[in-house]
């Protein structure tokens, strides 16, 4: 198990050293002055100058590549040319709206889809299973933004249980915060949860249909002890998998979600900065996004191993 | 009156009869045998005396456990009954266990579904019916997951389960089918002395005639779905009334003539080869532990000659043929075919490989299903560097269907339209189709039942005498490789252990794991003598 995990926390640190290669390559080295890029193209040639120096592109690329990740590593995100504000604060708002967010539809989705994949895969073929299986076709095929839209119709706007949209700040309590995420994160939450409740029930009915569930059976356990003992935590491999890839999605992938309820998240950051050409937080963003994502996978890899233990002792 | 008594069983599946008629008994302490072909029956009487038949399956007549109709009981009073008063060992070892949890955990688990006692009180138990079936804990710690035990461990812990509360009644549905023929002997004897010690009544299914003729008590032969004779042992295997039976019989132990191989002129030369795979560290920094997959082996394959190759699972026999086949390079030592290598400047040499060709033991898996017979069996032309064309490439499918028994118009069909043995027909077609001097048969009749494995080794025979065929058998089938090789090698880790004239090695063999080897095989009973005795 230590090796396992040591193998993947080496993986871990290569894959973060590569994604930070390539995103520095592609926003300061490939052709093209940044600073130009950033001034568009009626800058005098002086504001360009002195742009270029306040970026410190007069450096060699190892230079500017090393001052990047060290200013990185010490919490330096450089900063924001339009908002003339350090990206690191920008970043600390706003993560802390993208991430709760993130967790909250994932362990929606989860609360949602477990049980319905479970209950479907029990019930394969009877009516119970058709009408969870429909119910997820719907979810698979209608956009999150607009169960958004019918969210905000109905519990805002007639029912008036929550605010139609914005954040009220974790600092008026979590609990008053957790409620101005609740409807952004069912809508996202829904379609994924229709995917992973897919997933769940037919990984399900392949661990139903091995042999050890009849042995378990002919032990004497009922049909429903087998499921639940025996065959969930088998089935928990390719879900995992798709947790960890709905995880990532939902970090960076709410933006249409956040432009709907009016949420100063990283999607909304990141959208800014590409239409104001601030390649300074365009830069850092992504790079948090990757490495958040890096982790989600090494944590995905984690629980892999925690669940199947004949992965443990394979390298 | 007897522990288990199936009267007049019926089970049909949408309208589908699969079994008619079915009647027998299992007193406690004697071992009953089921035996057929695939398809008789056999585990769905088996599944319907557990009452785990299909959902959709509708039965008629009674099952009679101690008194109690098991088709007539209510789901709930079965799975109190499963496990406690009946057990099930089931063929396949390598997935009848949950891969994810510890085997002290599955045993205990036979335990605690039934008896509400504390954990650690099962574990107890547990780790004493481990120990009883052979798996000690200084050895086994009962915190073992299946994939760090082998095969024949595994069917321990299975059994240890299914009589972990001394069940009346043991199913055992093909125990030893996928086990190695020492490993089987083990698990047979363990059976019997369960059986003796908690006086069980065994309810054994099998293919293997020689199994059931070495440990039943009473044999049911079923056919079809239907039983078609039944009685003691020595009296069944003296009378043999039915046909079937005698069919039955007379293919386990059917032998061939093999034309007299011709004059030795040498085609196959292996000199000292040598092969190891490197495993993963155990520890952080230790070193890779080296297997030593084949050692080196030195054995020359003539002209028109058919050499056997035996030994259990894991010996290198795999790895060996893979090496003669130039699918992987070998550390050290030479493999000629005709003077040339097969593998040359790290590529396997061409020229070479399409002078050899294989069949596969899966009749199944080893066909493309999209594709018709006349593709199929045509695919070895892409080694040619002209292949035949148009009129003169359907000229040669019709020739290599014909040599096989089959109709040239099935060139036109799918496989999935084909039988079992049908399919290893094609296989065999495939390997004939570009008159190959060397083919090698991995298994290749282990999946057939008796009656079609009798008809393919025909096949073969026929097939030596029309054309100078030579080829290496690879078998776990001592008593296959005995009829249909000149020759024989015994694998043993690695190395070749002993070699020699086929009928030699099997009637006086020298080395020791020959003779553990031909020991451990169950033996048919020679009904040449029985079937006069009076």
């Amino acid at each position: 198990m230590i090796r396992y995990t040591l193998g993947r926390l080496v993986s871990l640190g290569l894959s973060l050293v590569v994604a930070s290669l390539v995103i520095f390559a592609v926003v300061e080295v490939v052709p093209g002055d940044p600073a130009a890029y950033m001034l568009g193209v009626n800058a005098r040639p002086d504001t360009v100058a002195a742009l270029r120096a306040e970026l410190g592109l007069d450096g060699t690329v190892q230079e500017r590549y090393l001052g990047w990740v060290t200013g990185m590593l010490q919490g330096d995100f450089g900063v924001s040319y339009t908002y003339r504000t350090p990206v690191s604060e920008m970043i600390g708002d706003r993560i802390w709206v993208s991430l709760p967010l993130a967790l909250y539809a994932l362990s929606l989705s989860v609360l949602i889809a477990f049980p319905a994949g479970i209950y479907a895969a029990s019930r394969r073929g009877r009516p119970g299973d058709i009408g969870v299986m429909g119910a997820t076709q719907l979810g698979v095929a209608i956009p999150n933004f607009w169960f958004a839209m019918i969210l905000v119709l109905i519990f805002a706007i007639k029912l008036r249980w929550f605010s139609a949209g914005g954040f009220s700040g974790w600092d008026a309590g979590v609990w008053s915060g957790l409620k101005s995420l609740t409807l952004p994160a069912i809508a996202l939450a829904l379609p994924q949860a229709a995917i992973l409740a897919r997933v769940m029930r037919s990984s399900l009915l392949d661990m139903l249909g091995e042999d050890f569930i009849r042995t378990a059976r002919a032990k004497g356990l009922s049909r429903r002890q087998a499921l639940w003992r025996h065959a969930v935590r088998n089935a928990l491999i390719p879900v995992l998998t798709i947790i960890g890839l709905q995880f990532s999605f939902l970090l960076a992938g709410g933006i249409v979600i956040e432009q709907v309820f009016f949420l100063p998240g990283l999607g909304r950051l990141i959208f800014q900065a590409i239409s104001a050409r601030d390649l300074i937080v365009v830069e850092s963003v992504v790079m948090l996004l990757v490495f958040l994502v890096i982790v989600v996978n090494f944590a995905v890899d984690l629980a892999y191993a925690a669940v199947d233990p004949r992965l443990r002792t394979r390298a | 009156m007897s522990l288990l008594s199936i009267e007049t069983l019926g089970l049909s599946i949408g309208g589908t009869g699969i079994l008619r008629d079915v009647s027998l008994t299992v007193a406690p302490g004697e071992i009953v045998a089921i035996t057929g072909e695939s398809g008789s029956g056999k585990s769905m009487t088996a599944l319907a005396t557990m009452g785990l038949a299909p959902d959709r399956a509708a039965t008629t007549g009674r099952i009679l456990l101690d008194g109690t109709d098991i088709l007539a009981t209510p789901e709930a009073q079965l799975c109190a009954m499963r496990g406690r008063e009946m057990g099930m060992v089931f063929q396949e070892p390598m997935t009848a266990l949950n891969p994810v949890q510890t085997i002290g955990a599955q045993v205990a688990e036979t335990i605690r579904i039934h008896e509400n006692i504390p954990k650690a009180q099962a574990r107890d138990r547990a780790r004493a019916m481990l120990t009883r079936v052979g798996l000690p804990e200084d050895r086994f710690p009962l915190s073992r997951y299946p994939h760090e035990l082998s095969g024949g461990q595994r069917q321990r812990v299975v059994i240890a389960m299914a009589i972990a509360l001394r069940p009346k009644l043991l199913i055992a549905d093909e125990p030893t089918t996928a086990l190695d023929v020492t490993t089987q002997a083990r698990i047979l004897d363990l059976l019997r002395g369960l059986t003796e010690e908690f006086g069980m009544g065994l309810l054994m299914i099998t293919h293997d005639l020689a199994v059931v003729a070495d440990m039943a008590d009473r044999i049911v032969v079923m056919q079809n779905g239907a039983v078609v004779e039944t009685g003691a042992t020595p009296d069944l295997l003296r009378e043999m009334r039915h046909p079937y039976t005698r069919a039955l019989f007379a293919a386990s132990a059917h032998a061939v003539d093999l034309p007299p191989a011709p004059a030795p002129a040498p085609l196959l030369e292996v000199r000292g080869v040598h092969r190891s795979y490197r495993r993963p560290r155990r520890s952080l920094f230790g070193p890779r532990p080296e297997i030593q997959a084949v050692r080196d082996v030195s054995f020359t394959l003539n002209r028109g000659e058919r050499l056997g190759l035996v030994g259990e699972s894991g010996c290198g026999k795999s790895t060996l043929t893979r090496a003669l086949l130039g699918l992987e390079p070998v550390q050290s030592g030479s493999i000629t075919l005709g003077g040339a290598p097969v593998w040359t400047d790290r590529h396997p040499n061409l020229a070479v490989r399409r002078q050899m060709q294989v069949v596969f033991q899966d009749p199944y898996g080893s066909f493309n299903p999209r594709h018709r017979v006349s593709r199929l069996i045509t695919e070895p032309f892409h080694l040619l560097p002209d292949p035949p064309q148009g009129a003169a490439r359907d000229r040669k499918v019709a020739e290599a269907l014909t040599a096989v028994g089959l109709a040239p118009k099935d060139a036109r069909k799918y496989i999935h339209e084909f039988s079992g043995g049908q399919r290893q027909r094609i296989a065999i077609a495939r390997a004939l189709i570009n008159d190959p001097a060397l083919i090698v048969f991995d298994e290749a009749v282990s999946a057939l039942d008796v009656s079609v494995r009798a008809q393919v080794l025909d096949l073969l025979a026929d097939l030596c005498r029309q054309r100078p065929l030579s080829y290496l058998f690879i078998s776990h089938d001592l008593s296959v490789v005995r009829t249909i090789t000149d020759k024989v090698m015994v694998m043993q880790a690695g190395e070749i252990v002993e070699q020699g004239p086929t009928e030699q090695v099997f009637s006086a063999p020298r080395h020791p794991y020959t003779k553990a080897l031909l020991a451990a095989a169950p033996q048919l009973p020679d009904l040449r003598t029985t079937a006069h005795a009076p």
